[in-house]
């Protein structure tokens, strides 16, 4: 075998690897797709079928049953209103832990990190009391600070290593040419770290999107978000494959099409020509 | 114009001592260059000039007006950094009126401003690209340029041309040294190139171990120089340093014994009293070759050939390796034995803790 067949044999299967892995990851997705379509029947026959007549019944069901767009609406706000918020405490965090470093600084972050450590349930019932207390039970308010305070470590190291690899010197630059600490920020750090900040963003919001235990502890039905509508076709009259799978189906759609849109925006990311 | 006073000024990084104050006036419209080995605080003292670095005792002035705890953004000071920094989400016309933007000038003056810099640095075709787009070279400019388009009271260079090839250095060099002449601001450099220093400076600061070791024009530290180390740093090839193994004083005649030989230096160029040990330090264009009668032997190791002028590394009888400057035309072959004469009145010595005693005769020093 020659050099360059050698070379692609190995994109093949390495090709060959990613498709299988990528597949895999895609399969229950597209089974819980598939199985929205079909009759309560089908979705439990052995061996599965693949071919059937798609029905929309269960579609129906689900939005007769639970009003889809309330929990939709409780999804979008909660999901965006407690990401812009972690924004806007975590980039001066991180962008003070970056440039401005003490010898605390790695302590600091490894504090933060730590408190995800800590199970959620660990501290459901004071979280629960302090809720219950403040009147933020099954409220959105109470949903967005939670989501809140469960992403902002997360935020804060991902945006922290996004600024730190922001030259130095194209900042001071800035102060030399006469910039205030915030004009440095929304003049220079911000538009230099817009890829860095939307794939925080777009993380922040998903995991959001998909956070279920604080959503089905914290919320009724007034604030429940698609997560806490899907557990409710779990119900003790028995499972209900296809309904549950129409619920999911319609639960993950917005961010599935979400993400799709900003797969190039994230990919993207800005090429530095500033430093040498 | 705008000049500097910087009294005692020190740094401390934890428990590094970076500058140990630092005394230094830099007058108006003066090209200064602080040049050093790497690690001799060069770039702190610029940095803290800047304002960049919080000084750690010590005081900054500038035009009379204490600027120490003032921030960077407010000194007025443009700094050109040897990354160049430029602003890789602008064009280059958006980096050049940055800081003009920054200050509320009005659009129309901006514009103004920004076409006069990008005429005079050639910059015009180059306006509506991203630094990505630009060479190195083109890179630099932009810096400059947009360090220009301030008209700030202080010009701070860090290194300016470290990141560009050979040539162009050289080119960047004497555009530097052309500006500074146009323009007539004050300028502080910083560079590790002892060339640079030379030949862009009015004067010279060398640093070491963050101290002051000497201030001056370049040719007083090339001729004058008042440490070993001034000595060694300034000069290419560096100065030849001989170790003197004795001497003593006869009437107006201090002869120095070295290497089986001995050469006479004049009394009254001693600068104090004798001291207990000395070296001699004399500088390769200041030896020459003689058929005999010259004041040591030696072995020729290597020649290298320069073209204008050659230099012959030769071993002496101690074993230790000197640089003469020969001519161009010289036909030095490796292994050639040769008789080597010391222009004494161009030797310069220093005692056992490296500083001169010698000072520089009245006619060396007027030519």
């Amino acid at each position: 075998m020659t050099l360059n067949q050698q070379r692609k044999l190995k994109t093949l299967i390495t090709g060959l690897f990613a498709w299988f892995i990528a597949l895999l990851l895609f399969f229950p997705i597209f089974w819980m797709f598939l199985t929205s379509f079909k009759t309560e029947l089908q979705a439990i026959s052995v061996p599965p079928s693949l071919f059937f007549e798609p029905t929309l019944d269960n579609f129906k069901v689900v939005q007769e049953r639970s009003d889809y767009l309330l929990h939709a609406m409780n999804s979008v706000v909660t999901s965006f209103g407690s990401t812009i918020i972690a924004l806007i405490i975590a980039v001066p965090a991180a962008y003070s832990m970056a440039f401005f470093p003490s010898k605390r600084t790695k302590d600091i972050l490894l504090w933060m990190l730590s408190t995800k450590m800590l199970p959620a349930v660990g501290v459901l019932v004071p979280i629960y009391i302090l809720f219950r207390n403040n009147g933020l039970l099954d409220s959105r308010l109470g949903l967005i600070i939670i989501f809140t305070l469960m992403n902002l470590p997360i935020i804060i190291w991902m945006l922290f290593s996004y600024f730190k690899d922001l030259p130095k010197e194209i900042l001071e630059a800035a102060r030399m040419d006469g910039a205030s600490p915030w004009g440095e920020v929304v003049k220079v750090v911000l538009p230099l770290s817009v890829g860095g900040i939307a794939s925080t963003a777009l993380l922040s919001i998903i995991l959001c999107w998909n956070e279920a235990f604080w959503s089905l502890n914290l919320t009724a039905s007034n604030a429940a978000p698609l997560t806490a509508m899907i557990a409710s076709y779990s119900s003790p009259e028995g499972l209900f494959w296809a309904k549950l799978s129409a619920a999911s189906t319609l639960a993950c759609a917005p961010i599935v099409i979400f993400g799709w849109f900003c797969q190039k925006q994230l990919v993207q990311g800005l090429t530095f020509g500033a430093v040498k | 114009m705008s000049y500097l006073v910087i009294t005692e000024l020190q740094k401390h990084y934890d428990s590094y001592h970076a500058l140990r104050g630092i005394n230094l006036n830099i007058t108006e419209g003066e090209f200064i260059v602080f040049v050093g080995p790497s690690g001799c605080g060069k770039s702190t003292l610029l940095r803290t000039i800047a304002g960049l670095e919080s000084s750690s005792g010590g005081t900054i002035e500038l035009d009379g007006k204490d600027i120490t705890e003032v921030a960077s953004s407010k000194r007025d000071l443009a700094m050109v950094f040897q990354s160049y920094a430029l602003y890789p989400h602008m064009t280059v016309a958006d980096n050049l009126s940055f800081a003009l933007r920054l200050a509320k000038v009005p659009d129309a003056e901006i514009q103004e401003k920004v076409r006069s810099v990008s005429a005079s640095l050639q910059l015009d075709p180059l306006l509506d690209r991203k630094p990505k787009e630009l060479s190195g070279g083109q890179r630099q400019r932009v810096a400059i340029g947009r360090a220009i388009v301030r008209q700030p009271k202080v010009f701070l260079f860090d290194e300016p041309l470290s990141n560009l090839d050979a040539a162009l250095r050289v080119q960047m060099r004497l555009e530097l040294a052309r500006l500074h002449k146009k323009l007539g601001t004050t300028m502080v450099y910083v560079t590790h190139d002892q060339i640079e220093a030379m030949t862009l400076a009015d004067r010279v600061v060398i640093l070491n171990a963050g101290q002051i070791e000497q201030v001056g024009t370049p040719l007083e530290l090339y001729r004058q120089p008042n440490s070993r180390f001034v000595a060694e740093f300034i000069g290419t090839p560096k100065m030849n340093l001989i170790p003197v193994d004795t001497f003593a004083v006869k009437g107006d005649q201090l002869t120095l014994n070295l290497l089986d030989s001995s050469v006479l230096f004049p009394a009254n160029r001693l600068s104090g009293p004798l001291p207990k040990a000395m070296i001699m330090g004399i500088r390769p264009e200041h030896l020459s070759l003689v058929d005999d009668n010259g004041d040591f032997t030696g072995c020729v190791e290597l020649v290298e050939h320069l073209g204008s002028e050659a230099y012959a590394h030769i071993q002496l009888t101690n074993s230790q390796t000197i640089i003469l400057k020969a001519s161009a035309r010289s036909t030095l072959k490796d292994g050639d034995l040769v008789h080597i004469k010391v222009d004494s009145s161009e030797v310069i010595l220093f005692n056992e803790s490296d500083r001169v005693v010698s000072v520089i005769a009245e006619e060396a020093s007027n030519d």
